[in-house]
């Protein structure tokens, strides 16, 4: 028999605020939190701004050297963990350290350290390359210093899918508590991808958008006029923990998860599969596993990045899976306000899941403009809505073709 | 070699992440200054930037104290 797995604590790094309640009342008050990137001139990039995070010092939470030493990534996934720690009331005193785990998504690492490290072998030479040039870019590293900071002995890994990686790091968290692996795992996602070097290479690809004179109105998903993605960063870090676990201490639990569904279109390295086929059955099976009918979807957080693919395509998904209820269900795209988190995105969006179920709200798609005639369904335009969701389901779309979707429930003795 | 403790101890500061009343000549990098195998690495390296100088890995191996890296500094300029 296989156990219940629930939702205990949650710590946020993002672009419209750090911690959970900035994050969620920015959310439901349709703030943006996009802007001209401030990190470096990015006068010459073909895209000018992005999500960053505006409000986080990391020696708030990081001992000074230990900071040092971690990528940007690595701060947030250790600060954000602090934060669901606290946010759960786990005393890991009393825990047992080898029944706690780890698993983060991250789909690029430390991308800064590399940059800054790449200019040192070029303009210095080999010999001033760091020693930490190789701890603190590999991308596994978020979740093993979150495993250090803590003192955490379980489980540890690293999902990395593109922008699917964190929604792949809940589901297998979930799939480890289920069969009962460990007792805790903390999971989500973690990113810091806004340098000069992915900046001018997600420019080359022509996925983000170019609205650089409104940065607040440049993503706009499912909206007609739509041009692309706004790249993000931050983490979305959640304490994830089997419901025997959670009762035995007396946990306050903010939901359940129940389905995990995760695919490969096999089809091309950044294009989606015209048809949504992988993005369809990834639905399907985390509906399956939760052993939920369609009908019993109140709202989807869409992948929604606001390129003109992945919201036509996804819709098109949507109505296969959801048949006539799929203009019934609620579905929104938080990359509206956060932009696109890439590996992190399912960590935040799952959070998003959790705290609509919790609360009894949907934040909105805001830049909702134009309808797109290819997408039409009820994408939450522009103002949060009251809705008793009793479940809820985040897709996660990444290059490679990964699909994968987590399926979250009101939690129900 | 006031000088050079003085420099020395300020690259240490911002490294190792310490306080300034804890560097003394007889500090230990390993035992007092909670310094790892990695940070001597890039300490060696700062130094080497700071004095314009090379510090062979046989010669920095040696160097366990501030005092020690105070006067291999002194003695090869």
């Amino acid at each position: 028999m296989s156990k219940r797995v629930v939702i205990t604590g949650m710590g946020a790094i993002t672009p419209v605020g750090t911690g959970v309640e900035k994050f969620w009342s920015s959310l439901i008050s349709g703030v943006s939190g996009i802007d001209r990137i401030s990190t470096f001139d990015p006068s010459e990039y073909s895209t000018q701004i992005a999500g960053e995070v505006k409000d986080f010092t990391a020696t708030d939470y990081i001992d000074k050297k230990e900071a040092r030493r971690m990528d940007r990534f690595t701060q947030f996934a250790v600060a954000a963990t602090g934060m669901a720690l606290r946010d759960a009331e786990l005393d890991l005193e009393k825990e047992k350290r080898e029944r706690i785990g780890v698993i983060i998504g991250s789909g690029i690492g430390g991308m800064e350290t590399l940059w800054q490290q790449a200019k040192t072998l070029i303009n210095r030479g080999p010999g001033r390359v760091s020693p930490f040039l190789v701890p603190m870019m590999i991308a596994n590293m978020g979740a093993g210093q979150v495993a250090i900071s803590y003192g955490l002995q379980g489980p540890n890994v690293t999902a990395i899918s593109a922008c699917a990686s964190s929604n792949n790091a809940v589901g297998d968290a979930f799939k480890l508590l289920q069969r009962g692996d460990a007792d805790v795992m903390i999971t989500g996602g973690t990113e810091a991808p806004i340098t000069p070097l992915s900046v001018a290479g997600f420019c080359a690809l022509k996925a983000m958008s170019t609205r650089n004179d409104e940065p607040h109105k440049a993503s706009r998903p499912f909206d007609a006029q739509r041009d692309g993605f706004i790249m993000g960063e931050g983490a979305g870090i959640m304490v994830m923990e089997t419901l025997e676990h959670a009762q035995a201490r007396g946990a306050k639990i903010y939901a359940e998860i129940v389905g995990y569904g995760s695919t490969c279109d096999a089809y091309h390295i950044t294009a989606p599969d015209p048809e949504g086929n992988g993005a369809a059955r990834a639905m399907q099976i985390a509906l399956k596993d939760a052993g939920l009918q369609p009908e019993a979807v109140d709202y989807i957080n869409a992948h929604g990045t606001s390129t003109p693919l992945n919201d036509k395509i996804e819709t098109k998904a949507i109505k296969r899976v959801f048949g006539e209820h799929a203009r019934k269900l609620l579905v929104s795209s938080t990359k509206s306000m956060t932009g696109h988190l890439l590996g992190a995105a399912g960590g935040v969006e799952a959070l998003v899941c959790v705290l609509s179920i919790y609360n009894g709200i949907v934040p909105p798609t805001i830049n909702y403009e134009v309808p797109d005639p290819e997408c039409d369904l009820d994408y939450v335009p522009n103002q949060a809505r009251e809705k008793d969701v009793k479940v809820a389901l985040s897709n996660s779309l990444g290059f490679g073709g990964h699909n994968v979707t987590v399926a979250f429930k009101k939690y129900e003795e | 070699m006031a000088d050079t403790f003085e420099k020395v101890k300020e690259i240490i500061i911002d490294q190792l992440g310490v306080e300034e009343d804890q560097v003394t000549l007889n500090s230990s990098f390993v035992d007092d200054l909670g310094a790892d195998s990695l940070d001597i690495v890039e300490l060696v390296m700062a130094l080497e930037e700071e004095f314009d100088m090379q510090i062979p890995d046989e010669e920095a191996e040696k160097i366990r104290t501030v005092g020690d890296a105070v006067k291999y500094i002194n003695d090869h300029q």
